[in-house]
């Protein structure tokens, strides 16, 4: 886990002229300490445990003024990153408060006569904001309420940590379908489709899930693994055409997400997937052998499982695969420069297709996390939610990188945990979550933004993704 | 600049000619200085403003929209429109205009051929009728003489010379002297952004070299005769098309042996890259063979090839040579990465590619901050000798070098140059192919002269200059028997041309290509515009 | 730059005798001779009734199922033989449409006389009508891509720009009680979107793909979220849109099945057909459409001639966002009232209807119609109780966009400079 430096990863220094491709977008050195720092102190995320101090993955360098310089270059870079990452979250929690604010009538109202009465319509705002951001709060890391009882001895400790274990349960598929989107990202294709990519793997997952009688431990695997084979094979087709025809991938990959989804609506209505006697659209529960079991026993309220712990080592396993492995140099020099892996006698349409099959194997697991875990036991339209499309807001606020896009993916899972709360609690929709994440990300792409509001000097931007777009 | 003048702006690539001439037309904006025009300062804030104040230009990479015909080309930007504010195009009288003034300088094209469909030179003179129709005062033209064959090029300067006489002031961008001598009235020389010199016609070539470059450059490279050994690269037959189906190499057979450098000179855009890249098993071969010490290798992966001991030095370093945004290290291991020591199976290892990179930086003076830092921030000459070092870095049989100059400082070719001679004196069969001709003949054993995707002939490097020029243009001792006429017959023809391709025009693909694999060696070749394709840079 | 490593990948084969219209030809030749077989004996003897009315009743072209289902078959078999036996290019596109037109007839024949008794027939009127109401927001949304696309913006938010608009237009439309100045408002929201879309990755040079998926997220959640707290509780005060009647067009309206299909709609209706044919003129026949097309071909070569190719791009990307915004209303200010994510992915069938309709007006025109027909398909089918799962024919647009950009039926071509950010210099 502390070795979250690439010591072979691209220097900083991107050169604006050379923009090319996809990798352009792949950020840099020591991002994963970085994006640590920079969620440690977001707001929703004070309880998350950064992999590795600032500095830690310099431990490895050598070479002495060479290296004190490249630190320097580094923290000056990451506390960019940083202040631009915490500058997006708050830009973002401003803005939603306004949201919060004229979509309320009755606060609206104090703002009417604002002019004669000002405090009417500042405390009445700051209350209804309040109440929904402490709320979030509460749902996502922690219920001070919950504390003091369990200290007084009147409650118990399980809603200590339900708000933790409700925002891991909602991390794990995401880091998955972020590390997918990602993965590709390094390997010059944008993937939009993790969406269709988890739909199948749901339904292979749940399928062998119902439908092979197996012992125990074998059940849980096979059923994980069919998941993550379904979505392989829905990666595979853009991969395979983007190698055989140059059809590109962001459209293939779109139009492969409405076409799992239509064919996840027929399956769950098929004769011995759907669950007899129920009249809506369910699929059979998938047997409790190949279900992923419970981290802190069996309490409803505790409902984080083992996908956390293999989305953590996915991200481990992707971390290594892109570093330290000579696919991950294929798949790094592909997404860079095209031409010159070609050139260089690497294979770009069997890295495209190989790099398209992890991406949708790891997708698939994300989708099978959905029906195998807590979250549902059985098929149905929604299913999968939307942690595709969430996938892709990740893995670019984790800047492309592994456990960049786990932390990212934590964010996300503890807005979605508090933002279930915000909405019992506060009545304000859970939407407003989707805007918060569409707007962190906004902000996180124009990083020159950003510093425009907050008039902070023009320092060299740590643009995100730039050139991906290679035309249709 | 006087009205009716030739004004040439010489300097090596990379002085700052290009972006003088950007910052005049409004392209870019200068950060302080003034340029002005008729006495008055002119402040371009964009290239509107430039061409309000009479000044053209033709780029260095043609600014034609490839999908659209000539004529809808020439009136981008100045469209004749009816209908006052909803502004329908009239495309009658675009037409009209671009009949009228190609008439009136000689410039023929047909409006309505599709520009992506013409052969490099057309497309240029498109360029030049665009300045023209907008009643320039003052015309750029950027470098236009890199394209073209000696033919085009004499037809070009003939154009200068006429639209000279019609009272138009011309700013000429060269690095190539003998051009500059012959059509320029002065000379400016700029080196590294600052104007070294102005010189007149009149002076010396090696006075204008030493200029441009700041010293007395030592030309030709120091080298013992060669001692060719057993053939180690045999081409035979070899026919390869480009991507638009079009041939591009037309039956090449070709022979290099250990210890020997063959160079292949040629007009860009003759079928030189196109065969390169089929030898490295970057582009399929539709016919013949070629042969690595004995073995067929055509078919073969790209990968397989390098294996096999050929190294490559791409023609365009940016695009296929390097992944800029990987380190210095990782570009040295580019096409080794999955072999002990660097990686094993699946398993990458970082030290071991660090500690290469450690061993060959100094070994071929790579001037970079680190061995992590990325390619892309690295000047040319430093890229071009990182691809060097990692060709020359495991044991080969033949070495592949394509333009191993091109945009380097005079320093580093040297180096460079150095070690391709070093690497022949070893043994190793070397194929280099240069548009300088200079180059080719300072390094070469043997010169072969590629014209229309065919080797026209294959000479020492002793040979005139002018005699290879001939060859360069497809004119060979077998077409000469017409005398003189040939050369003006290909001018004239080579116009005919331009209406035939007009015509041609989306009607017979296939035919075109055909017609020009036939013609090639002829003297009528220049009629059927198939191979010409040197805008390899423009359809990318 | 995407094209170059295909063209290395894909080996050249030379197509020889193979070209594309003789494997398209061998293709439907193929799929001719199945739909004969395979339909022409799955059909009954009842007769296929194609009523040209909205029911059972009055005029109907009658033909017997399965002698249907048979010669419409093989006359999709006849066209694939006559493209297999090398007729000129020309006569490509025209094959082509009679091939797929026939195996579809042969389908229909099949579907109808199979259905249960005394719902054998398919009622034109009710088809035709209902393909350009489901292909309404389809023409907007395409056209919207084709705006952007052409100078060079790709366009993925054409989603977020409907739903805006369909959102704004029910809000104010609601609110001012006026269906005009709800389709104003509807045409901004679409803007607001686009203007958002324009900043970004003009301006801030983000990625268009990336802001485009982003967009739409946040359209969807804005929408959602105001939805919520306003639209649903207070359904009365912020979400009756007012609508917009059909105006039948005097005369045209008499038209046999056209006429009460096409002639009798609303403003949406004509307003979709006119900005067809207004945008297909002015794109390729004007100065501005010149401009246009010459910056998403290659914005450098314009910005030498005096084109500002990005005032361009910021005004054609606002165009757009309008556009689909009005597309958005044909929703709202006609048929429903506003409900959350209301477009449910019909944005990426309008930009597939784009990409299949190979960026034009016109094709994407088609396109559209083509995937609404399929659409409309899928609900007749479901009526007569149809054995074909109407999830399989929701899934054509898709399919057939995916063979599209595979090259299956003919390459596509993107502006040279689609999805480029433009940078000086």
């Amino acid at each position: 886990m502390t070795d979250v430096n690439e010591s072979g990863s691209p220097s900083p220094e991107k050169s604006p002229v050379g923009q090319r491709s996809g990798a352009e977008a792949v950020a840099t050195v020591g991002e994963a300490e970085r994006s640590a720092a920079g969620s440690a102190s977001g707001p929703a995320e004070s309880g998350g445990t950064p992999p590795g101090g600032p500095g830690a993955g310099l431990t490895d360098r050598d070479g002495g003024g060479q290296q004190l310089l490249r630190m320097f270059v580094q923290n000056l870079w990451s506390a960019n990153t940083v202040t631009v990452t915490v500058l997006a979250i708050v830009l973002a929690t401003l803005i939603g408060a306004v949201l919060i604010i004229v979509s309320d009538p009755d606060v609206l109202a104090t703002w009417g006569y604002f002019t004669a009465q000002p405090s009417d319509a500042l405390n009445a705002s700051w209350a209804v904001v309040s109440e929904a951001y402490a709320n979030l709060f509460k749902g996502a890391v922690v219920d001070p309420a919950a504390v003091q009882a369990w200290a007084d001895g009147t409650g118990e400790w399980q809603p200590v940590f339900a708000p933790i274990s409700e925002t891991l349960t909602y991390t794990a598929p995401l880091v998955f379908t972020g590390l997918a989107v990602s993965l590709a990202f390094r390997g010059g294709l944008f993937n939009i489709g993790a969406q269709g990519q988890a739909t199948i793997g749901v339904i292979l997952a749940a399928l062998a899930g119902f439908l092979l009688p197996l012992p125990p431990v074998v059940h849980l695997i096979v059923a994980v693994l069919a998941g993550a084979l379904g979505g392989a094979i829905w990666g595979f087709v853009p991969g395979f055409l983007k190698a055989r025809t140059g059809a590109h991938e962001v459209i293939t990959t779109i139009m492969l997400n409405y076409v799992s989804f239509s064919f996840l609506a027929w399956i769950i209505v098929q004769n011995g997937v759907h669950e007899p006697g129920r009249p809506e659209a369910i699929s059979r529960p998938v047997d409790g052998s190949a279900q992923l079991p419970q981290l802190l026993g069996s309490d409803l309220r505790l409902r984080v499982h083992l996908g956390i712990v293999l989305a953590v080592a996915a991200t481990w396993a992707v971390h290594w695969l892109l570093n330290r492995s000579t696919f991950g140099f294929e798949l790094r020099a592909v997404g860079a420069n095209p031409d010159a892996a070609r050139t260089a006698g690497i294979s770009v349409g069997r890295t495209y297709v190989l790099v398209m099959v992890i991406a949708g194997a790891l997708s698939g697991l994300g989708g099978a996390n959905m029906v195998l875990g807590t979250t549902a036991t059985a098929l149905t339209p929604l299913v999968v939610a939307q942690i595709g499309f969430d996938g892709i807001l990740v893995a670019l606020l984790g800047r492309v990188k592994p456990w960049g896009v786990a932390l990212a993916a934590l964010l996300f899972g503890a807005l979605q945990a508090g933002g279930n709360r915000m909405q019992s609690y506060a009545s304000i929709s859970l939407e407003l979550v989707t805007v918060l994440q569409a707007l962190i990300v906004i902000f996180i792409a124009a990083p020159a933004l950003v510093k425009a509001i907050f008039g902070l000097r023009a320092a060299r931007a740590a643009r995100l993704s730039t050139s991906m777009a290679k035309g249709w | 600049m006087e009205p009716g003048e030739i004004h040439a702006l010489l300097g090596e690539n990379g002085a700052g000619k290009s972006t003088l001439m950007n910052v005049l037309y409004g392209l870019l904006q200068p950060d302080e200085g003034e340029v002005l025009v008729d006495g008055r300062p002119l402040k371009a804030k964009g290239p509107g403003d430039a061409i309000a104040a009479g000044i053209g230009m033709v780029h260095q990479h043609f600014m034609l929209v490839p999908v659209f015909t000539v004529a809808e080309n020439v009136m981008l930007g100045a469209e004749q429109v009816r209908g006052g504010i909803l502004g329908v195009l009239d495309r009658r009288r675009a037409r009209r205009q671009v009949t009228e003034v190609s008439t009136r300088y000689n410039l023929r094209v047909d409006p309505d051929a599709v520009v992506e469909d013409l052969p490099v030179g057309v497309q240029q003179r498109v360029e030049i009728l665009k300045a023209l129709t907008r009643d320039v005062d003052l015309l750029i033209l950027d470098e236009p003489t890199a394209v073209l064959t000696p033919q085009e090029t004499e037809e070009l300067l003939g154009i200068m010379g006429s639209l000279k006489e019609s009272g138009k002031s011309i700013v000429f961008i060269t690095h190539k002297l003998k051009e500059v001598k012959a059509i320029a009235d002065r000379i400016t020389v700029i080196r590294r952004g600052r104007t070294v010199g102005t010189a007149s016609p009149s002076a010396s070539e090696d006075e204008l070299a030493a200029l441009m470059v700041g010293r007395t450059v030592n030309l030709t490279v120091q080298k013992a005769a060669a001692a060719p050994g057993d053939p180690v690269l045999e081409v035979e037959g070899l026919v390869i098309d480009d991507e638009r189906s079009v041939r591009a190499v037309d039956g090449v057979d070709l022979t290099v042996r250990a210890g020997e450098v063959l160079g292949i000179a040629g007009v860009q855009g003759n079928g030189q890259t196109e065969l390169i890249e089929a030898l490295m098993g970057l582009r399929p071969v539709l016919h013949g063979t070629v042969s690595l010490a004995g073995q067929r290798i055509d078919g073969w992966p790209t990968k397989r090839v390098l294996r096999a001991g050929v190294g490559y030095v791409p023609e365009d370093r940016s695009v296929d040579g390097l992944v800029k945004e990987f380190s210095v290290a990782e570009n040295l291991v580019l096409d080794v990465y999955d072999r002990p020591p660097f990686g094993s199976g699946l398993v990458l290892r970082p030290d071991a590619i660090s500690a290469s990179a450690r061993e060959r930086i100094p070994e071929f003076d790579v001037r970079t901050p680190s061995a992590e830092a990325a390619v892309g921030t690295l000047s040319g000459g430093n890229q071009q000798k990182v691809i060097i070092a990692r060709e020359m870095s495991r044991p080969l049989k033949l070495f592949v070098a394509a333009q191993p100059t091109r945009g380097v400082d005079v320093g580093s070719i040297e180096f460079i140059h150095r070690r391709i001679i070093h690497e022949r004196d070893i043994g190793t069969a070397v194929l280099l192919v240069s548009s300088e001709l200079d180059e080719v003949i300072g390094l070469a054993d043997r010169i072969a002269v590629m014209y229309r995707g065919r080797i026209l002939g294959i000479v020492g490097p002793e040979t005139p200059r002018e005699e290879i020029g001939l060859l360069m243009a497809g004119i060979t001792d077998a077409t000469k028997t017409d005398g003189t006429q040939t050369g003006t017959a290909e001018t004239g023809a080579a116009q005919a041309g331009t209406a035939e391709t007009g015509a041609a025009d989306g009607t017979a693909e296939t035919g075109t290509a055909e017609g020009g694999a036939g013609s090639a060696a002829t003297p009528d070749g220049p009629v059927t515009p198939a191979p010409d394709v040197a805008g390899s840079e423009e359809t990318r | 730059m995407s094209t170059m490593t295909v063209e290395e990948l894909a080996v050249t084969v030379r197509p020889g005798f193979w070209t594309r219209d003789r494997r398209v030809g061998a293709g439907a030749v193929l799929l001719g001779l199945v739909a004969a077989v395979l339909f022409g004996s799955l059909a009954t003897g009842e007769d296929a009734r194609f009523t040209l009315s909205e029911d059972a009743g009055g005029a109907a072209l009658t033909i017997d199922g399965t002698v249907g289902a048979i010669l419409f078959g093989m006359v999709a078999a006849a066209a694939g033989a006559a493209l297999l036996a090398g007729l000129p290019k020309r006569w490509f596109v025209p094959l082509l449409g009679v091939a797929v037109v026939g195996v579809v007839l042969s389908f229909l024949c099949w579907q109808v006389s199979a259905a249960p008794t005394g719902q054998n027939f398919m009622p034109l009127v009710n088809i035709v009508r209902g393909t350009f109401i489901l292909a309404l927001p389809l023409i907007f949304g395409a056209l919207a891509g084709v705006l952007c696309e052409r100078s060079g913006v790709v366009n993925v938010a054409i989603e977020g720009q409907l739903l805006m608009g369909a959102f704004a237009g029910a809000l104010v439309g609601t609110i001012a009680a006026n269906v005009w100045v709800g389709l104003i408002a509807a045409a901004l929201g679409g803007a607001l979107i686009s203007l958002l879309l324009a900043i970004f990755t003009i301006r801030y040079l983000v990625d268009q793909v990336v802001m485009g998926i982003v967009l739409n997220l946040f359209a969807v959640g804005l929408t959602g979220f105001l939805y919520e707290r306003l639209m649903q509780p207070e359904a009365a005060k912020y979400n009756q849109p007012p609508r917009f009647e059909a105006w039948p067009i005097p005369v045209l309206s008499d038209i046999p099945v056209l006429g009460p299909a096409l002639f009798r709609g609303n403003i949406f209706l004509y307003l979709a057909l006119i900005l067809v044919v207004v945008i297909h003129v002015a794109l390729f026949r004007t100065r501005w459409g010149l401009r246009t097309r010459s910056v998403g071909e290659h914005p450098t070569a314009a910005d030498t001639l005096g084109v500002k190719v990005l005032a361009l791009r910021y005004r054609n990307v606002l165009l757009a966002g309008m556009v689909a915004g009005v597309g958005g209303a044909s929703y709202t200010l006609a048929l429903y009232t506003f409900s959350k994510n209301m477009i449910g992915g019909k944005g990426f069938i309008a930009l597939a209807a784009l990409i299949f309709g190979r960026w034009s007006p016109t094709g994407a025109l088609l396109a559209a119609l083509f995937f609404g027909f399929a659409d409309q398909l899928g609900t007749y089918l479901g009526a007569i109780d149809s054995s074909i799962p109407s999830e399989f024919l929701a899934m054509l647009p898709y399919l057939a966009t995916l063979l599209a950009v595979a090259g299956l039926v003919g390459k596509v071509r993107a502006p040279a400079a689609d999805g480029k950010p433009y940078i000086k210099g």
